[in-house]
């Protein structure tokens, strides 16, 4: 196993963007993050059925990729969608009343963690099975291609992934058909228990990509700047017909694959350098020292995604539970 | 070419349009192309026709946008079509061979067949997957009865016609559902050139020129009697037919023949109603004994039916063994018509 450690670039000035876009990059990974360990409390508590895979470290990734991406762009997601589908745009109250199997989930109940979505703001209901969502993306992008809709689909995945036959299929698929689709690999290195070092001897998943004859491209995963740069670049080529691109994000999971793991199987040396890394103080520290970013404002970003939280547990907890019938809907249009 | 003049079978009736399987349902995509610009047809080497040449002549007509000829990735090229579907086109992949398919199980069985069910119908997945099933002298890998592996899933489809005119109306309905299709037809009632065609009085048959649907779920009485029911699809359902007319012919014994032209949605409606007439049930599949959809009709006619009944009812399916090469190996796991004639007989003598 080969140790891989945080590799930061040197920071971009934050002078140079627009403050709308600063506020609301920094406004969703906050959320992200609360929402996760807002989830967290609600499992240790036994309030929630099933299982959760939670995303905290990872908030850079999805927050870059769709403020990289236009509204009306598409995305997959991957078992561990919260942050992605809050980035694009689902709301913590329908997230959260789906987590509680509730009626007023984004998918009435019937998905739960592993499958949020909300396909009415183009994030297609999230696809559990590893490698299963990159032909399906590469469908959607394909479907926009024919139809000249001028969309871009944003495929989300894990390191995990480029080792399934599905993935290999996509990306050849996307690549010889010039699908306006981006690749895009939240490296976080771990695969459950197993180190990407153990199962894959290239340093870089992006290396992969010239198999394909597409461009690769790695970026630091914990600032969205450098997510949002790399994505708007291939969402700009994928729509110009260009076809394809496949980002490498190198990034974290602060906690275990899901919400009962340790992750004591990691060596401390390699957690202790990223979880310094951590992209949202690093991102607010940034923030602070504009003079468009006073303390005061940014308590009060923070104090507004409390109060949303609260609201949506409300709201989930009130939320009825969908009516038996209701296992037997659905099955065909 | 030694041999320019051959000349092709006269109709039987000059009025009478008959086709095969397979230009029957080339003309039907045809229609379903030229009707809606959403429809597209994608698979192995189909720019050559396809194994079964299904596409033969389309691509000169409805160019490389439309009928596409994709790598060898049969989960990729799946998954390609449930997205493409999901953004409102109306893909139809054509295999080589059904048996391919195992190569994108997740895709079908978790994906196509789950995706609206787990979003609470956020989606469609209007996906046609044309299948060739069943063996013909291939050994174990090409003569799997594929119908019967998907029996099992929720959320998609089987349409299994044994007849041009069945294949062509369910087709056009296939094409126009909103779910997944798989389209299984029997790699011997194709009547693609150069394979041999099972003979019976329904291979070939009579196709109306002006346009019909038939509606998917429906099973179709396909010979009319009063002694037995026997409830058949695909090959088995021609075994049957041969037959049950020499039984009339030989012994006037009048064999009823249900077609279970889809497997699901399962109509055993038909057949209660079929066995309350006869008092006797026979089904005869190509899928493995075990687990066959031909036990479902079973149980369905002992739950709703067994007071009607004069007699147990019998299966023949093919035994719970890969699909051997010898012909003559072959021939002795499918059921044959002597089978069917015997148990016929035997049914008929209790």
């Amino acid at each position: 196993m080969k140790i891989r450690k945080p590799n930061p670039p040197q920071a971009r000035d934050l002078a140079n963007y627009p403050e709308d876009m600063l506020l609301r990059m920094y406004e969703r990974m906050y959320l992200i993050r609360e929402f996760e360990l807002t989830v967290n409390t609600l499992f240790l508590k036994g309030k929630m059925p099933g299982t959760i895979h939670l995303c905290h470290g990872q908030e850079a990734t999805a927050v870059g990729v769709c403020h990289g991406l236009r509204p009306d762009d598409y995305i997959t997601m991957t078992h561990r969608p919260h942050g992605q589908a809050i980035a694009k745009g689902v709301t913590p109250k329908a997230m959260l009343a789906e987590l509680f199997g509730k009626e007023g989930g984004c998918c009435k109940g019937k998905g739960g963690s592993m499958h949020v979505g909300d396909i009415t703001i183009g994030a297609l209901p999230a696809i559990a099975i590893v490698g299963a969502s990159s032909p399906i993306a590469a469908g959607v992008a394909f479907g926009f291609q024919r139809q000249k809709t001028g969309q871009v689909i944003c495929n989300f995945f894990g390191e995990g992934t480029v080792n399934k036959g599905d993935w290999h299929e996509a990306m050849n698929l996307a690549a010889i058909w010039k699908l306006p689709i981006i690749f895009f690999c939240e490296n976080n290195f771990w695969g459950v228990t197993t180190h990407v070092s153990d199962v894959m001897l290239n340093e870089f998943v992006a290396e992969r990509a010239g198999a394909y004859g597409m461009p690769g491209i790695t970026v630091y995963g914990n600032d969205p700047l450098e997510v949002y740069h790399a994505v708007q670049d291939a969402a700009k080529r994928a729509r110009e017909g260009g076809g394809p691109t496949l980002i490498e994000a190198l990034t974290y999971r602060r906690g275990g694959h899901k919400r009962d793991d340790p992750a004591n199987y990691r060596p401390r040396e390699e957690v202790d350098a990223w979880l310094e890394q951590d992209p949202i103080p690093l991102f607010r520290a940034r923030l602070a020292k504009l003079p468009s970013f006073p303390e005061t404002k940014l308590a009060a970003i923070e104090a507004g995604v409390q109060a949303t939280l609260v609201e949506a547990i409300d709201f989930a907890q009130a939320s009825p539970l969908p009516p038996k019938s209701m296992a037997l809907e659905h099955v065909y249009a | 070419m030694h041999n320019s003049t051959t000349t092709s079978p006269v109709p039987a009736k000059p009025e009478a349009r008959n086709l095969t399987i397979v230009q029957a349902l080339r003309e039907a995509l045809r229609e379903e192309m030229n009707r809606d610009g959403s429809v597209f047809v994608m698979g192995e080497d189909i720019r050559v026709g396809g194994s079964f040449l299904f596409t033969l002549g389309l691509l000169d007509e409805y160019g490389p946008e439309r009928v596409i000829n994709t790598p060898i990735s049969e989960s990729g090229f799946v998954g390609l079509g449930i997205g493409a579907a999901i953004t409102g086109m109306r893909p139809i992949i054509d295999f080589q061979y059904g048996d391919f398919v195992f190569c994108a199980m997740d895709q079908i069985a978790q994906q196509a067949s789950k995706l609206r069910y787990m979003s609470a119908g956020q989606v469609k997945v209007p996906l046609v997957l044309q299948m060739p099933t069943g063996a013909s002298g291939r050994s174990g890998q090409h003569t799997n009865s594929m119908e019967g592996y998907f029996f099992h899933v929720p959320g998609i489809k089987i349409v299994t016609p044994a007849t041009p005119y069945d294949a062509k109306g369910l087709f056009k309905a296939a094409v126009r559902d909103d779910n997944t299709v798989l389209f299984c037809v029997h790699k011997h009632l194709y009547g693609s050139k150069g394979r041999n065609l099972v003979s019976s009085s329904i291979s070939t048959g009579h196709v109306p020129e002006e346009e019909y649907l038939i509606p998917l779920g429906l099973a179709d009485v396909k010979r009319v009697g009063r002694d037995i029911t026997v409830v058949s699809n695909l090959l088995m359902l021609h075994r049957v037919m041969n037959v049950a007319e020499k039984l009339a012919r030989e012994q006037a014994i009048e064999v009823e023949i249900v077609d279970m032209r889809c497997i699901v949605p399962l109509d055993t409606e038909t057949v209660v109603k079929s066995v309350q007439k006869t008092s006797r049930l026979l089904v005869v599949e190509e899928t493995h004994h075990r687990g066959g959809w031909g036990a479902s009709v079973a149980a369905a006619v002992a739950e709703q039916a067994i007071g009607f009944l004069d007699g147990p009812i019998r299966r023949l399916a093919t035994p719970d063994v890969p699909i051997p090469f010898s012909p003559v190996l072959e021939d002795a796991v499918i059921p044959s018509e002597e089978e069917i004639r015997n148990t016929i007989l035997e049914m008929l003598k209790s």
